[in-house]
């Protein structure tokens, strides 16, 4: 089973669309998209694992000792941690002003425009 | 109306299962030894002398990239701060201190300064060992929070001057411009590693610009974490409707 890493990560991100699609409450949809992002870190985790590999750093291991797992990926995984936390923050205070504005976070409820 | 929303979820889904599905099937095998991007980028940090592989990409290889990255994190805490403003409708109310038990009071007052300096440690190495500025940068920042478990918000206030965290994230933002463009100043590219010596491989003090544009990123992040953080603590503990005005 040589895929199943890359399949849970297919897993995971459509469990987040699921929740996004069917979600009552803001929070709980921002909660989703977070979730779809984070099949994006097993996949890129995925990509880069090598068999027999440690991490890439080479304050400990003498350089070309042993093999590594590929660090670019695992540099993009912490570009996607930081722009993930960054955005549901944003998004978070978003749903804090609408709840504030409208008094709900039923997304079903916000049809109208209000000033 | 509710069933054919899920209808359409289900062949939407579907579909791009099967797509996911397929792609999958046709991407290199798992765990296999061939990675090309992995095997360069370890050898151009190498002969930069950055023990740390990830710095090395982050901060130097694709140091551009983690600008725009930078400037995502710098216009997403700009955004909390204007939403997340008193509206006019709005009126700060004083918080009362709360009893705290005690062992969670000497828990925290413990764990703050320990906390604080791991943080530290950790941007401060982030060219050697496993870590870095944004890492570190939010351990250091959230370190200070311990004092709002463990003491209440007035302390936190008091070791928390807004005004100069804010500062402090626009200036470590144009640090790293500015860094940037010392290498154009100095006859090579933007943000390209030819500024410094490489150093000694393994010591504080290797990798060139690294450490300092990791450094950079480091105050940024702990600065923007603690903004962040005391918007949302400000929305939930200081800031209150008046009354009847809904």
């Amino acid at each position: 089973m040589h895929v199943l890493p890359y399949l849970i990560a297919a897993y995971v991100f459509l469990t987040g669309c699921y929740g996004l699609a069917t979600s009552r409450n803001l929070i709980h949809a921002v909660g989703c998209l977070a979730v779809c992002q984070s099949s994006t870190y097993v996949l890129l985790l995925a990509v880069g694992y090598q068999n027999g590999a440690t991490a890439p750093v080479f304050s400990d291991i003498k350089p070309g000792s042993r093999p590594v797992v590929d660090p670019v990926v695992q540099a993009l995984t912490l570009t996607d941690i930081v722009v993930g936390a960054t955005v549901t923050a944003l998004l978070l205070a978003l749903v804090l002003q609408i709840a504030k504005r409208h008094g709900t976070v039923d997304p079903d409820e916000l049809r109208e425009l209000r000033g | 109306m509710n069933r054919l929303r899920l209808a359409l979820l289900a062949v939407g889904g579907a579909g791009l299962a099967a797509l996911l599905v397929a792609a999958c099937l046709d991407l290199p095998r798992f765990g296999a030894r061939s990675h090309p991007y992995g095997t360069r980028a370890v050898h151009a940090s190498l002969t930069r002398h950055t023990a740390n592989t990830i710095a090395s990409v982050n901060f130097d290889q694709r140091a551009y990239d983690t600008l725009g990255e930078m400037s995502i994190l710098f216009a997403a805490v700009l955004g909390c701060v204007v939403l997340l403003r008193q509206a006019r409708d709005e009126h700060r109310a004083q918080p009362q201190p709360a009893e705290v038990a005690r062992p969670v009071r000497r828990y925290a007052l413990i764990v703050l300064p320990v906390a604080l300096v791991t943080g530290l440690y950790v941007i401060a190495h982030g060219q050697l060992s496993p870590g870095g500025g944004f890492q570190g940068g939010v351990v250091a920042a959230t370190s200070l929070h311990l004092l709002y478990l463990g003491a209440d918000y007035r302390a936190l206030e008091r070791v928390r001057p807004l005004a100069v965290y804010e500062t402090s994230d626009a200036l470590a933002v144009s640090s790293y411009l500015l860094l940037g463009l010392a290498g154009i100043l100095a006859g090579t590219a933007f943000l390209a590693n030819t500024l410094l010596p490489y150093g000694t491989f393994n010591t504080l003090t290797s990798g060139g610009t690294v450490p300092l544009l990791n450094a950079a990123i480091g105050i940024e992040v702990a600065s923007a974490v603690v903004v962040l953080l005391a918007n949302f603590l400000d929305q939930a503990v200081e800031i209150e409707e008046e009354h009847g005005s809904r």
